[in-house]
């Protein structure tokens, strides 16, 4: 936690540590936006929205081997329970309209971390007739690049996540009720346009 | 690997056992290709299924913009039949590209339904009588574009050099000019 | 809602007072009254498991009368785009389609073309081929039960797939550089040699995967809980397999003998021994059981691709005809180092006229390519059918007539890979 005097910092790993500095910070009565900043950063949910062929790293990385739970994420079902979508890898039309409905009934704050090369921009898929650039369909706060990106890297994309939400984004909008500092793209074309129930 | 004796013998079968049905037969690399006419198709594949050739491995269309046909293919083989599973035969046809309308084979081969559907929203091909005939891959509208066709082109990268503007090479020679 | 025990009629919303006006539904969330008894649900696109699909299934009470796969959610459209890109370029575009099982997925399309080109790869190459195949293979199936697990709620299996999942990606990663997306195989040979100590690494892999699969049964096959919910659910009959077309391990789990591995043995297949698991009940936990026999055979042949890898040490691993045009620069540095960029070589790659059929027995199942050449430096079709897509049919014909609690095992059963399906 970046705190004003800066000396402590609280990182998963030693939780000694972190419940000392917790404490800390409730016996000083911090302001309530800090604690939930806070809370936000060790409990970024990811959905499973599985959405390309990335999603097999993102899966090892909630392997043993990696094991980005120690990061307090989790993969979890429900879009209704979680707060960050990581797309992995090419959003094609019909998953485009699937990831705007996800997007939009997740509660708030919501996070979003693109995942893989296509997710960027296209990547080996640029040409194709059937893909969407997914920055159009949602905000998205770290990019990842990578064909598919290591483990590691989607830990750290999330550790960097963390950075972001420790400065403020989670209370932002929960408290204050004011807009996310990535705001969502108006869409130009309705994805869902081809439902056919 | 089978050898290309063995083809040729097993071809020479094929040939006896569908007798006119079949207008060509061809040995391509991994596969036998039999060619026959629309309005047999469907009772060369009954016959074929009466052989042995249980399912489809693939239904391969090819679009022949310049003849101005499209090629439908079933690429079969058979599971149970062990001799006959180190054979693919390709049972092929030929339709009018502004009118592409073929007898839909699902009712013999049911493993053909999805892969027809396919063809059907990819290359715009009407399967009569099949029995669900909707796009399965892509959304409708992206169907409706008949993205699988010749005529549909993707754009690929290529090697792109910045050229110079005209008016700026104009205004360049204008200001060593002046 | 006031729920009537004493009624036979199932339970349900009343509809009237829930019109909401002109106001919209999101898609996918508005209630439809379907006839008297029946109710359509969506299952997906965001679902739990490897799962990017959507299922519209009818249900009459909780039993399905009615199962629509909806695929095409991770469509990339490969075969269109390999119809405007270079022969050598093309290989990585195919691997994408199933990144956990890449060598697998390439090897039929480079078959092909060198089918095409009237070459084949040296002895060593075919080895080194066979190897990163089955060590795929492995992967590929243990990934299919860590997913299985999520399915199942199982979340040890899950722990346990992964983990000993990254030994054999690990093992990959030392042949070729990369961890999933291996690019290994390529016309005419592969993209580089074995490093030194490869053979030890792949021995010792074998044995402690040997010992882990016997753990495997005792923890989740044999598990009682795991054969409750897995023992005649989703029963495919022999006829019906073949009827069908499935492919892989889901039709050897229904007693149909195939295997294109000893149907029509491609690379060095023939020179070893190995047998084809074969169940005849045909239920989600015969394809189960499959799976982990395979596993064991694959063993099996990756022990002899050891000996083989041993023995042609040193070896060419490029045809003659690409070899030979390589400078010598270039030949001394794979002297020293073991491994040499090739690629310029293939920049050119004008592909004779013809038409080739290639097929080749991957993780889920046979995947077979049709690449037809017009003798230019691009393909002018190229069809790719993969396992996963011949198994979706499955969804279709295999679920109706169970419960909505029985599609998780059924769906998990099947090791269906979307981005392999949609291609």
């Amino acid at each position: 936690m970046d705190d004003s005097d800066g000396n402590k910092k609280v990182y998963v790993g030693n939780l000694d540590e972190s419940a000392e500095r917790a404490r800390e910070l409730l016996i000083k009565g911090l302001k309530l936006d800090k604690i939930i900043d806070w809370g936000t950063t060790f409990s970024l949910w990811p959905i499973d929205l599985t959405t390309s062929c990335c999603g097999c790293e993102f899966a090892a990385t909630w392997g043993p081997r990696f094991d980005a739970e120690r990061y307090g994420a989790l993969p979890w079902l429900s879009p209704r329970q979680t707060n960050l979508i990581v797309i992995e890898g090419t959003i094609t039309r019909k998953m485009a309209c699937a990831l705007r409905v996800s997007w939009e009934q997740m509660p708030h704050p919501k996070f979003a971390i693109a995942m893989g090369t296509c997710a960027l921009d296209g990547g080996l898929f640029y040409n194709s007739y059937n893909i969407v650039r997914p920055w159009k369909i949602i905000p998205v706060d770290v990019y990842v690049p990578g064909c598919p990106p290591r483990p590691e890297a989607l830990a750290r994309a999330i550790v960097e996540l963390q950075r972001i939400v420790k400065k403020g984004e989670a209370s932002k909008t929960i408290l204050r009720g004011m807009a996310r500092s990535k705001p969502t793209p108006k869409l130009k074309e309705d994805p869902c346009s081809w439902w056919w129930g | 690997m089978s050898s290309n004796d063995q083809l040729k013998n097993f071809s020479e079968k094929l040939k006896e056992n569908l007798g006119d049905l079949i207008s060509k037969v061809e040995i391509h690399k991994g596969f036998i290709l039999i060619e026959t006419h629309i309005d047999k198709v469907r009772e060369t594949a009954k016959k074929l299924k009466e052989i042995g050739f249980d399912h489809v491995k693939s239904v391969t269309v090819v679009d022949r913009m310049k003849d101005g046909v499209f090629e439908v293919g079933y690429h079969v083989s058979s599971y149970l039949n062990k001799d006959l599973a180190k054979y693919v035969v390709e049972l092929v046809t030929t339709v009018p590209r502004d009118k592409p309308l073929v007898p839909s084979l699902t009712d013999i081969w049911l493993s053909a339904e999805f892969q027809e559907r396919e063809a059907y929203e990819g290359f715009g091909i009407i399967f009569k009588d099949h029995p669900d005939l909707r796009p399965i891959l892509l959304a409708p509208p992206v169907a409706e574009l008949k993205p699988m066709r010749k005529d549909f082109v993707v754009k690929e990268e290529g090697i792109y050099r910045e050229l110079p503007k005209k008016e700026n090479v104009s205004s360049k020679v204008s200001e060593k000019k002046g | 809602m006031i729920i009537d025990m004493q009624s036979s009629e199932v339970p349900r919303l009343n509809m009237s007072s829930w019109e909401i006006g002109e106001s919209r539904y999101l898609p996918g969330m508005e209630i439809k009254k379907l006839g008297k008894e029946k109710f359509v649900v969506y299952i997906g696109p965001q679902h739990p498991g490897s799962g990017h699909m959507r299922i519209i299934i009818k249900v009459d009470g909780d039993v399905i009368v009615e199962a629509d796969p909806d695929l095409g959610y991770v469509h990339r459209t490969m075969e269109k785009l390999s119809e405007g890109r270079a022969y050598i370029k093309i290989i990585p575009l195919v691997e994408r389609m199933a990144i956990l099982d890449a060598c697998n997925a390439t090897l039929p399309y480079v078959e092909a073309v060198e089918k095409l080109l009237g070459l084949e790869a040296p002895e060593r190459a075919k080895y080194l081929r066979v190897a990163l195949c089955e060590i795929n293979r492995i992967a590929s199936h243990l990934y299919g039960f860590g997913i299985f697990g999520v399915f199942l709620g199982h979340s040890t299996m899950y722990m346990w797939g992964f983990g000993d999942r990254e030994i054999l990606v690990e093992l990959a990663e030392k042949l070729t550089g990369a961890r999933l997306t291996h690019t290994y195989p390529i016309f005419g040979g592969v993209r580089r040699d074995a490093p030194q100590n490869f053979t030890d690494n792949l021995r010792k892999a074998i044995r402690y995967l040997r010992k882990r699969l016997e753990d495997y049964r005792r923890m989740f096959l044999d598990n009682p809980v795991i054969r409750k919910r897995l023992e005649g659910v989703g029963i495919v009959s022999k006829r019906a397999a073949t009827d069908l077309g499935l492919v892989g391990p889901n039709l050897r789990a229904s007693g149909v003998e195939y295997d294109v591995r000893a149907v029509e043995p491609y690379e060095a297949y023939d020179e070893f021994d190995f047998e084809i698991p074969v169940f005849e009940e045909g239920d989600s936990l015969a394809r189960a059981w499959v799976r982990v026999e395979e596993i064991k055979q694959s063993l099996r042949i990756l022990e002899q691709v050891a000996d083989k890898l041993d023995k042609t040490k040193g070896q060419q691993i490029m045809h003659d005809r690409f070899w030979a045009k390589v400078p010598p620069l270039y030949k001394k540095v794979f002297e020293a180092e073991g491994r040499v960029k090739l690629m310029p070589l293939f920049a050119i790659l004008r592909v004779p006229k013809g038409r080739a059929f290639a097929r080749t027995e991957a993780g889920r199942g046979e995947i077979t390519y049709y690449i037809e050449s017009d003798g230019k430096d691009k393909p002018y079709r190229v069809r790719i059918v993969s396992p996963s897509y011949r198994n979706a049919i499955m969804f279709k014909y295999a679920i109706p007539g169970h419960r909505v609690a029985d599609l998780p095992a059924i769906y998990g059963s099947f090791d269906y890979f979307p981005p392999e399906a949609d291609r």
